[in-house]
């Protein structure tokens, strides 16, 4: 394998493939694909030391439209997904990345023990309150009193609030940015990259096609007016008490991340010093 | 014609008593002394649905040759008390010359237990444990079993001396004083059940149960790496897995579902570390969404179904061979993919390290159907062969420009490139895809990953594996997984009264083998198809995917009562009359 040192380093381009993604005109993805690529190429990694692994939905395109490794899996399962290869592979830098239906709501069993479990490495979630690819349903995220042909009236449940819940499941990263912001977002990304264990970064992303009142979130965005924390309690009463636009390294935890992972050198037929426990007489 | 070949090579014993009257810990000790001596066994447990307490039984078969279920009834019980124990009476069967031993005063003995009119023996058991300091009840029993057994004492001495050696020298002490006293009793009341050893044989064994089996299999196979969610009866392969894998610096993550393990395996198999994980038929079901995605991104692994009843949360403990209709049929699509089933406890590790060898070969997965009365039933057995079969992924690691991850090759298997391979990067994806991996839904790409997903099963040589053959003869015995061992004594038996029987196990149920079954079944004229099961899947997966002969016989019947191998050669018999 080619030493990365040997190698050029890499642009933002050179995360980028040449696949048309199937995403909207307007949509905000479009940015966070940019973003991230911005990250990865600030970072000095090459493109196949990085695997990009997503679920289902819109969001969940994403890991074609880079030219990293990627893994497009199924509706929710991401984050499994992704523990596999970074506990397998710990060498290689893991991106997970998806949407607010995906990771919350049919995934919303993995966040929290992804939280809990912290292995090293970043989430993303492109949150536009709305199932997209299935044209407009109620998210776990969306307001109780959206209508929709699936839920009329709204659904009149409480929204999830991802922040908060990442927190008290142990998260030792967490962020919120704005898609229509990219260098941000950029820098935000590769903070979440760096730091050690699991971070989580939910990045406001305006679907503009089922939620076009979402046009007006680059009004509300604004940077946190306070330096970031490291004390779970003060960070648990500034995300509680947001309003859901206030972008920035809300939490940094210091927890030790997953330590199992497997060993290079672990291939290979030795299997003789497990077998004692099975032998009987001489 | 039945226990009669039973009695005179091999002999049955249980152990009975209250949860926490260590029956199951006697159990094994008896069992572990008789390993050391050469002898062959089997161990099965019998447990309540208590998680602590409760009735609990040691149902024990040895022999001077290796033996593969449990006879058809049992030469002695012994019960320290008879608390609930009529909820085992039917695993339990007796004759009238089995000897019932018990002590005075502890318990009424079950109807069932006395309805074949065993001999009755009474023994002071308790009041005996209670005489020795630190006595206790089971190692007297353990005392009595063995010198009925004529398990040599030093033997069980040093048994004791291993098993309790870290609850230190006073436990060691007081276990072989009970013993020593055990063996005065069964002396004294002339008890005798010897194992009959036609020569003396080499007495290396293995002493594992089929769970612990199947978990050296994934080892000795290659598998680095475990995801794992607890259910009954495949938690001890997880649980054996753990330390084991971690002295080889390999892993096994703790998932918080079903649905997480089996993705957690595709993750770090797609990452070029073999995986595995093992379940029963909830954990089953659950994991067949990500087994159809292992199948589209061809992705290796191994799951491991360890059946039990069904359906729903059906008969956690106890054993079926119902989940076959799921592992063949379960996934959505069409999904080429492999089903094996050991035959044996023993085969428990071949079956498993050869799957994980063809999963690898085929970038596919495969998965393997044991069941609780293979995982849970410990036995003694002969050091099993080291074969060569290892994990073998055709990998890519020099790849050309426009990498085509999944190319259409003469055998359908196209090399993968692995995670940090410059020039490699593919997206993997449960879509349909192009050659390249690019999502598509034209008709022309999934004709041809269809074709090429289905020709690298169907155009694979699996060789000899494919089932266990044995004997000739115009009637031939079909079946599958524990049920072989039952078939395979009662073809033995039916051999030895001069008739011929063919028995074919299948090892691997897909794909389907039809050349070879049609070899296998020449000159055959009638089949009897035996399996655990109440519709008869096994039967209909036959209908569905073999030439049969014209004259078809089924003998089927659920969890949770085993098939006995004194039954079986009977209505086999009867049939090639």
């Amino acid at each position: 394998m080619e030493s990365p040192a040997t190698c050029p380093a890499a642009k933002a381009g050179d995360f980028k493939s040449d696949v048309k993604p199937v995403w909207c005109p307007g949509c905000g993805d479009y940015h966070v694909l940019l973003s991230l690529t911005k990250a990865l190429a600030a970072l000095g990694l090459r493109p196949e030391q990085v695997v990009v692994v997503s679920g289902i939905g819109c969001s969940s395109r994403i890991p074609a439209y880079t030219n990293c490794y990627g893994f497009h899996g199924i509706h929710g399962r991401a984050l499994p997904l992704a523990t596999g290869v970074k506990v397998a592979r710990p060498e290689l830098t893991v991106i997970c990345a998806g949407g607010d239906g995906d990771g919350f709501s049919i995934g919303g069993n993995h966040f929290l023990h992804a939280c809990r479990r912290n292995v090293d490495l970043t989430y993303i979630v492109m949150d536009n309150e709305v199932y997209g690819m299935t044209k407009g349903q109620p998210s776990p995220t969306t307001d109780p009193c959206w209508d929709s042909a699936l839920s009329p009236g709204g659904t009149g449940m409480s929204p999830f609030h991802p922040l908060v819940i990442a927190l008290a499941s142990g998260a030792n990263f967490i962020a919120r940015a704005f898609a229509g912001d990219p260098n941000v977002t950029a820098k935000m990304i590769a903070d979440a990259i760096t730091h050690p264990g699991f971070s989580f970064v939910q990045i406001l992303s305006p679907c503009v096609t089922f939620r076009p009142d979402q046009k007006g979130w680059k009004d509300r965005v604004r940077q946190a007016p306070v330096s970031e924390t490291d004390d779970p309690g003060r960070a648990a009463r500034r995300l509680m008490t947001d309003d859901g636009f206030v972008c920035g390294v809300l939490y940094r935890g210091h927890r030790e991340p997953y330590r199992h992972m497997v060993q290079t050198g672990a291939r290979g037929p030795a299997t003789d010093l497990v077998e004692t426990g099975f032998r009987v007489g001489s | 014609m039945t226990s009669e070949t039973d009695r005179h090579t091999s002999v049955s014993v249980a152990l009975v008593g209250s949860g926490g009257a260590g029956v199951l810990t006697a159990g094994q000790l008896l069992l572990q002394a008789a390993a050391r001596v050469g002898l062959f066994g089997l161990l099965t447990r019998c447990v309540g649905p208590q998680i602590r307490g409760g009735e609990s039984a040691a149902l024990l078969r040895l022999a001077g040759a290796p033996v593969h279920c449990m006879g058809d009834s049992f030469d002695a019980v012994l019960a320290l008390d008879w608390n609930n124990a009529e909820r085992f009476a039917s695993e339990i069967p007796l004759r009238s010359d089995s000897v019932v031993i018990s002590d005075a005063g502890n318990g009424k003995i079950p109807d069932a237990m006395l309805a074949a009119h065993p001999v009755m023996v009474e023994l002071p058991i308790a009041a005996t444990a209670a005489a020795a300091d630190g006595g206790r009840g089971n190692m007297v029993a353990l005392g009595i079993l063995s010198a009925m057994l004529e398990l040599p004492a030093a033997t069980v001495q040093a048994v004791i001396a291993t098993a309790l050696a870290d609850k230190g020298a006073a436990a060691v002490s007081a276990g072989v004083a009970s013993v020593e006293l055990g063996r005065g009793l069964a002396d004294q009341a002339g008890l005798r059940l010897p194992v009959h050893r036609d020569v003396e044989t080499n007495p290396l064994r293995w002493l594992l149960t089929g769970n612990e089996a199947a978990g050296l299999g994934a080892l000795r196979g290659g598998v680095r790496f475990v995801a794992a969610y607890p259910i009954t009866p495949a938690t001890e392969i997880l649980e054996w897995l753990a330390p084991n894998l971690q002295k080889i610096g390999a892993t096994l993550v703790q998932a918080e579902d079903e649905l997480a393990s089996i993705n957690m395996c595709i993750g770090a198999s797609y990452a070029g570390v073999p995986a595995l994980t093992a379940t029963s038929g909830p954990g089953f079901s659950l994991m067949l969404e990500g087994l159809g995605l292992a199948v589209a991104a061809e992705v290796p692994l191994v799951v491991i179904d360890v059946m039990r009843g069904g359906p729903s949360t059906g008969i956690p403990t106890k054993s079926e061979q119902t989940d076959l209709n799921a592992a063949v049929y379960g996934m959505h699509g069409e999904a080429p993919h492999l089903v094996l089933a050991p035959t044996s406890i023993a085969d428990a590790l071949f079956t498993t390290q050869w799957a994980v060898h063809l999963a690898e070969s085929m970038q596919t997965p495969a998965i393997v159907l044991s069941d609780q009365a293979i995982g849970q039933t410990t036995a003694i057995i002969n050091p099993p062969a080291n074969v060569k079969f290892f994990a073998e992924r055709a990998v890519m690691r020099l790849p050309q420009t426009d990498y085509t991850r999944y190319a259409i090759t003469a055998d359908g298997v196209s090399p993968v490139t692995l995670p940090g391979t410059p020039g490699g990067q593919y997206t993997a994806d449960g879509l349909e895809h192009s050659p390249r991996g690019t999502p598509s839904s034209r008709g022309e790409d999934h004709a041809l990953q269809l074709d090429k997903r289905l020709r690298k099963i169907a155009s694979f040589n699996y060789g000899v594996h494919w089932a266990d053959v044995e004997g000739d003869g115009a009637m031939a015995v079909i079946t599958w997984g524990s049920t072989t061992g039952a078939v395979r004594e009662a073809v033995r038996r039916l051999r030895a009264t001069g008739r011929s029987v063919r028995l074919i196990a299948l090892r691997l149920l897909y794909p389907a083998q039809p050349r070879q079954m049609a070899a296998a079944l020449s000159g055959v004229t009638c089949a009897v198809i035996v399996e655990q099961s109440h519709s008869g899947q096994f039967h209909r997966y036959l209908r569905a995917h073999y030439d049969l002969p014209p004259e078809v016989r089924l003998i089927a019947r659920p969890g949770p009562l085993v098939l006995r191998p004194g039954e079986l050669a009977q209505r086999i018999g009867n049939r090639s009359q």
